[in-house]
């Protein structure tokens, strides 16, 4: 379990680090980029990723840390550590994320967050890895860099497949961007071993009128249950018509959640976490 | 002298601090990976990717061109003798299996080693594996006990007809068909259990080197058997066992899995020899899941008969173990079938009994003993069938067992084995007290009455530990383990130096050891250093497994130390002119047992080697003692009872443990603290069995598992807190009273989990015989009922 | 090509802080950070458990805080400072316990040993960033790592156990307040 061998790039900057990858792309050279390396090393000591060049980006400090924009959006640079975001305090990560902080404890295990990136994560494209059940729930945009210049690209059309985005391949994921807050946010999750990844994720976004408990709408997505994280709009549908929050809305949430997704393996079982995990993030939102 | 020692030293039944950790928590222990030697090259092995086919062509040319690599031979290069365990049992009984070191013509697993490529780093090496070309003739694999016995399967081995390398019914009494037709109740089980890795963390590992001074290959390797390893290596490259010396570094781990001899290790040492340049072989951990030794494949097909009372009548079982490509040495594929047959009615009372056990073979990686060997699948099935039994005749679960318990010793069961007595009844009274004064059966209650799902289940089992060789003769081995030896030497400064025929891999034995000596001899504690894993220093030694090391280890050790005590009392005696009687070893120093006179020890071996001329008359000079001991009868039984409480979950159908508590009975525990470890230790593999770990194959031969995302080894908030209550039936043969303690956790929790959790499932019907139990499972049974 | 670019086959001058020491290494870019550590440098207390990155025998602390050595190029750890077992310990030759270690060998929370390792940097990096750790926080980080010997309840309380020794040792700032 030694990886293959390839050729190291230690990238200066930003432009370098696009530039090697645009040069090495074009001359067949199979590029890829390390941040935090935590699935790519794995899965090059398996030798399952046989990259001939790395681009090592980890020295690229403007890429790291969380900023809110003025119009209140969080912007988290790529090479942001899971564990940065986990213990940012306030004045960094505002109260209306919280979600993404609490979020972070799903993510693997400390020493894995303590290396793991955020853009790491999103690049990667587990189908349910949590940053990237994050992206699609909370509308995240992506921005990528590449030798075309800046791209915005909305998470909903970010993930195509298992471990396959829109990311070009002579493309820097560079930033991560939740717009707006989502103060009544959960995400949970379900694995056989704690730390694992999910058999089945679910995410979701409450709109609460200010009574506190009213809710007026909201988001839903669930990962594990399709080749890429899904919003599952037949749950939004009930979640819009309204209604009080407590355990009535939240089994009718999931009860459609679980009705609405067809998994590819193991279907009966995963509709039925969806369902159960769907009413227990409901549950946590409500209680925010 | 059982439990009373020479000396008057109190260490034993003592939690003294370990000796072995302050290197191992600096950092500073010695792993068989931690070796380096000058010149030192790296192996890593070409295997086969296919589950069943014929080698067509071996091509290593171009793996030679592989920068980096030195040297790439494969089975005809070597030209290695095979590895092959036999019993000594008719061929309608047992068939051998040759295993090569490396496959010629034939492949039967995929990870089978086809070929070693040694290269100056492990990258080189693993470089040029991928360049060897092999052409396969693929042939139908057969991955399954009920495919391989099935008529016409393919044959894994063609001297192996119905590909069933062992076949015996024992212990049919007579009349038992007529018992199970009288019966008032006749319960039946069919149980299958999952194929597991023992998982040492330290995966195996081999260095070897030729060293021309000595003449001997010199062979580190990370295994709980030196000698045995030293015996087939000999073998295998025709050399004289005196030839080579087998160095057994700090072990991470065995478990069972090190104590059979590797084919690598023997790899590695030829290409060694014929490189004339040390290499070193460390497994990687899918190498370790795919191509090392499994264990715990079973599949049981069992009746039990009963009386109205709930007295078991008979037991009728059907045992099929799958052991996979070969016969392990020196086991062979014998061991889980025999183990299970002999040994199956346990700790309950049997008139009549019948057992045909199979060892099947499947293109599968082959299995090896692991902690429990058999115990944990056939205690699990034996304690479903009280729990089925109790259900149909109404009665509770624990009286039961109650009413079938061995209550006086000594007791010799209808399968022939006559056990020393220990606490069956007690053990399981005190877990149900534990369980019930802390109130889980009024929570049980209450929780079914919101609608949750709580379980209470127990296990109650013996192991049988410290076998001896009368003991293993039975299972007609080619090659009978059973003594062992030990050597205790003081050096000049009274210092005392303790070597055994053990194999310590985690269980202490620098500690309790040296605690046993050391009380023996009045010694303190820090004057006594053990010495295992070194071929040349014991003349022969079994190594470590079956809960043998302090049952007959430890009463080598303590006997060859009272030898060296009667010779210090001896001298202090002549030099006081009184009877030896009237000396008294420690604590600390020799004394006059009026207290009139001392001498220290360092004094005494001062004399005893620097000042000959004060020796006595015909006492010879040094400090020196050997002594062996063997297993008694059928050994020592060890006992316990566990209790588990469980919740299920509706919806993620995940089994939480919410108290776990182990009453257990090894006889003198020479140092608690290390036996509790053993316990929890244990009992966390045998939770792993029970809900977490399993290595499935599909119809091609692949196996599912090449890391821990897929072997899924449970953490911290998977394993609950166990608490253990000790119990004491001194063993009456053993030299210090102790039974063994290495295997009950992981026999004892696979059974009662699977009883709590069906225990929880009880209003849904549904009820589970298989392991691992899945979330995917539970959450389907739970689903259904409501 | 840059200077930071490293070909393949050809070897790498690393320069590493190790345990407070700047190593220089000759090594392939492709070499992780455990077998530099351990075949390069000769700190063989760093275990290899699986190669990826799931057990927990290869952490160490780079720049503080626990990380898998095994999931890294040594190329990536160069400018960090790595710690590793070798520098727990304490006294002229680091043999002699520190609280840490103490506590481990007190309640048993070793056998074998190969995990331990990585189990104290873990608990290292744990306390030295959350001092005030629950023992339930402290459970769910010790499930990091793999142990296949003690069915880590025994490391749970070591860690616990050392963490509230430390606690009592180091005045609260109240206490502190009270004094001055």
């Amino acid at each position: 379990m030694k990886p293959a061998p390839f050729t190291y790039h230690r990238a200066r900057d930003i432009d370098d680090a696009t530039r090697l990858l645009s040069r090495l792309t074009d001359d067949g050279g199979d590029p890829r980029v390390l941040a935090g390396g935590q699935s790519l090393v794995a899965m090059m000591n398996y030798r399952l990723a046989r990259p001939g060049h790395l681009i090592d980006i980890g020295r690229l400090t403007t890429l790291r840390g969380l900023r809110t924009g003025e119009d209140g959006a969080l912007h988290i640079g790529a090479l942001t550590t899971h564990h940065a975001v986990e213990t940012a305090p306030d004045a960094v990560l505002a109260p209306g994320f919280t979600v993404l902080r609490d979020a972070m404890r799903w993510v693997g295990h400390l020493p894995i967050r303590t290396r793991g990136t955020v853009g790491g994560s999103l690049a990667h494209a587990d189908a349910t890895a949590e940053w990237c059940l994050l992206a699609v729930l909370l509308d995240a945009v992506i921005v990528a860099q590449g030798p075309a210049g800046v791209r915005h690209i909305e998470a909903g059309d970010f993930f195509h497949g298992h471990y396959t985005t829109a990311l070009g391949p002579d493309e820097l994921l560079t930033e991560v961007v939740f717009p707006r807050p989502a103060p009544r946010a959960a995400l949970t999750e379900f694995a056989p071993r704690h730390g694992d990844f999910a058999t089945v994720s679910a995410a979701v976004d409450l709109d609460v009128a200010g009574d506190g408990h009213t809710v007026r709408g909201g988001r839903v997505a669930l990962g594990g249950v399709a080749a890429t994280p899904v919003r599952v709009p037949a749950a939004e549908a009930v979640l819009a018509r309204g209604g009080t929050a407590g355990p009535e809305l939240a089994s009718a949430v999931a009860r459609a959640a679980a009705g609405a997704v067809d998994p590819p393996a193991d279907a009966e079982y995963r509709r039925g976490l969806a369902r159960t995990l769907v009413e227990r993030a409901v549950r946590q939102a409500v209680a925010r | 002298m059982s439990g009373r020692p020479g000396g008057t030293g109190r260490l034993v039944g003592t939690s003294v601090r370990r000796q072995e950790d302050p290197r191992l928590l600096t950092g500073r222990g010695r792993f068989t990976d931690d070796v380096h030697l000058p010149g030192m090259l790296y192996a890593h092995f070409v295997r086969s990717t296919v589950a069943s086919g014929s080698v067509v062509s071996l091509d290593l040319s171009a793996v030679r061109e592989v920068p980096g690599v030195v040297a790439a031979f494969d089975a005809a290069d070597l030209g290695l003798g095979d590895i092959t365990a036999r019993l000594d049992r008719p061929a309608g009984e047992f068939v051998p299996t040759a295993m090569p070191v490396l496959a010629r013509d034939r492949v039967r697993f995929a990870g089978e080693p086809l070929a070693v490529v040694v290269a100056r780093d492990p990258y080189a090496a693993e470089d040029g594996t991928e360049a060897a070309k092999v052409v396969h003739d693929t042939r139908p694999a057969v991955t399954r006990d009920t495919q391989a016995l099935a008529p016409g399967a393919p044959l894994v081995h063609d001297a192996a007809a119905a590909n069933t390398l062992l076949d015996v019914t024992m212990f049919a009494t007579e009349g038992i068909d007529s018992v199970f037709d009288r019966a008032h109740c006749v319960v039946d089980v069919e149980t299958r259990t999952g194929r597991q890795n023992a998982l040492p963390l330290e995966t195996r590992g081999a260095v070897a080197a030729w060293d021309d001074r000595d003449r001997q290959l010199v062979l580190h390797t990370s295994t709980q058997v030196p000698h045995q390893v030293r015996t087939v290596a000999a073998r295998c490259l025709g050399l004289d066992e005196r030839a080579v010396r087998v160095l057994v570094p700090d072990m991470g781990g065995g478990f069972g899995l090190k104590c059979v001899v590797g084919r690598e290790e023997i790899a590695v040492a030829a290409a060694a020899l014929r490189l004339g340049r040390p290499v070193k072989w460390t497994e990687d951990r899918k190498e370790a899941l795919t191509a090392s030794f499994l264990a715990r494949e079973q599949h049981y097909r069992v009746r039990a008969a009963f009386d109205a009372e709930g007295r078991m009548l008979g037991l009728d079982a059907d045992i099929v173990c799958d052991m996979g490509a070969y016969s392990c040495y020196p086991f062979t594929a014998g061991i889980e079938p025999l183990m299970a047959a002999a040994e199956m009615p346990g700790v309950y009372r049997l008139p009549a009994y019948r057992a045909r056990a199979r060892a099947v073979t499947t293109n599968k990686a082959p299995s090896a003993p692991y902690r429990g060997v058999s115990r944990p699948q056939f205690v699990l099935v034996v304690e479903r069938l009280f729990e089925r039994a109790a259900r149909e005749l109404g009665l509770d679960p624990v009286e039961i067992r109650r009413r079938n318990l061995i209550t006086e010793f000594p007791y010799t069961g209808v399968n022939n084995i006559t056990y020393d007595p220990g606490s069956y009844r007690e053990s399981l009274d005190l877990c149900e007290r534990t369980l019930r004064e802390e109130g889980w059966y009024a929570a049980r209650d209450t929780a079914a009455a919101e609608g949750r799902h709580l379980g209470i289940g127990y296990a109650c089992f013996s192991e049988r530990t410290g076998y001896g060789s009368a003991a293993f003769a039975q299972r007609k081995m080619e090659v009978v383990p059973g003594f062992d030896l030990a050597e205790v030497r003081m050096d000049t400064s009274g210092a005392l130096t303790v070597t055994s025929g053990t194999m310590s891999h985690g269980q202490s034995h620098e500690t309790t050891m040296a605690q046993i000596a050391a009380d023996e001899l009045g010694l303190p504690l820090e004057k006594v250093r053990l010495h295992q894993g070194d071929t040349e220093r014991v003349a022969y030694g079994w190594g470590t497994f079956a809960s043998r090391s302090i049952a007959v280890g430890g009463s080598a050790v303590r006997r060859a130390a009272a030898e060296l005590g009667r010779k210090l009392r001896h001298l202090a005696a002549a030099r006081w002119g009184v009877p030896p009687d009237e000396v008294v070893l420690g604590p600390g120093a020799v004394r006059r047992a009026d207290g009139t006179a001392e001498l220290s020890h360092t004094e005494l071996a001062r004399i005893a080697y620097l000042a000959t001329h004060l020796l006595p008359e015909g006492m010879e000079p040094g400090l020196t003692a050997t002594a062996s001991f063997d297993g008694v009868g059928d050994g020592t039984f060890s006992n316990a009872t566990h209790g588990v409480v469980v919740e299920l979950h509706e919806g993620t159908g995940q089994v939480e443990i919410l108290r776990y508590v182990c009453v257990e009975d090894c006889g003198v525990a020479v140092n608690p603290q290390v036996v509790e470890g053993q316990c929890r230790g244990g009992i966390a593999q045998g939770i792993a069995g029970a809900l977490f770990e399993e290595i499935t194959y599909d119809a091609q031969g692949e196996p599912s598992a090449t890391g821990f995302m897929d072997y899924k080894v449970p953490t911290a908030l998977e394993i609950p807190d166990v608490t253990v209550r000790h119990l004491e039936t001194p063993c009456a043969f053993t030299e210090t009273g102790a039974k063994g303690a290495g295997e009950g956790g992981t026999i004892g929790a696979p059974a009662a989990v699977l009883n709590a959790v069906n225990d929880a499932l009880r209003p849904t019907g549904v009820e589970l015989n298989d392991i691992p139990v899945t979330p995917q499972t539970i959450a389907h049974a739970l689903e259904q009922h409501s | 090509m840059t200077e930071t670019t490293h070909r393949p086959a050809g070897q790498q001058l690393l320069g590493l802080t190790v345990n407070g020491e700047r190593r220089e290494v000759l090594a392939e870019s492709r070499r992780t950070l455990v077998d530099v550590l351990r075949h390069d440098l000769g700190l063989t207390g760093t275990h290899v458990g699986c190669e990826h990155g799931i057990c927990g025998a290869c952490t160490v602390l780079v720049d503080g805080a626990p990380a898998r050595a095994c999931l890294m190029f040594a190329a990536q750890a160069e400018g960090c400072e790595i710690r590793t077992v070798e520098a727990l310990g304490e006294g002229p030759d680091g043999r002699e316990l520190g609280d840490l270690q103490q506590a481990f060998t007190e309640h048993h929370a070793l056998q074998c040993g190969f995990c331990t390792p990585g189990f104290l940097m873990l608990a290292e990096g744990l306390l030295s960033e959350r001092p005030d750790a629950t023992k339930e926080e402290i459970r769910e980080v010790v499930a990091a790592n793999l142990c296949r010997c003690t069915g880590y309840q025994t490391i749970v309380e070591a860690v616990d156990a050392c963490a509230a020794r430390r606690r009592a040792a180091t005045p609260t700032p109240s206490e502190e307040d009270s004094c001055s």
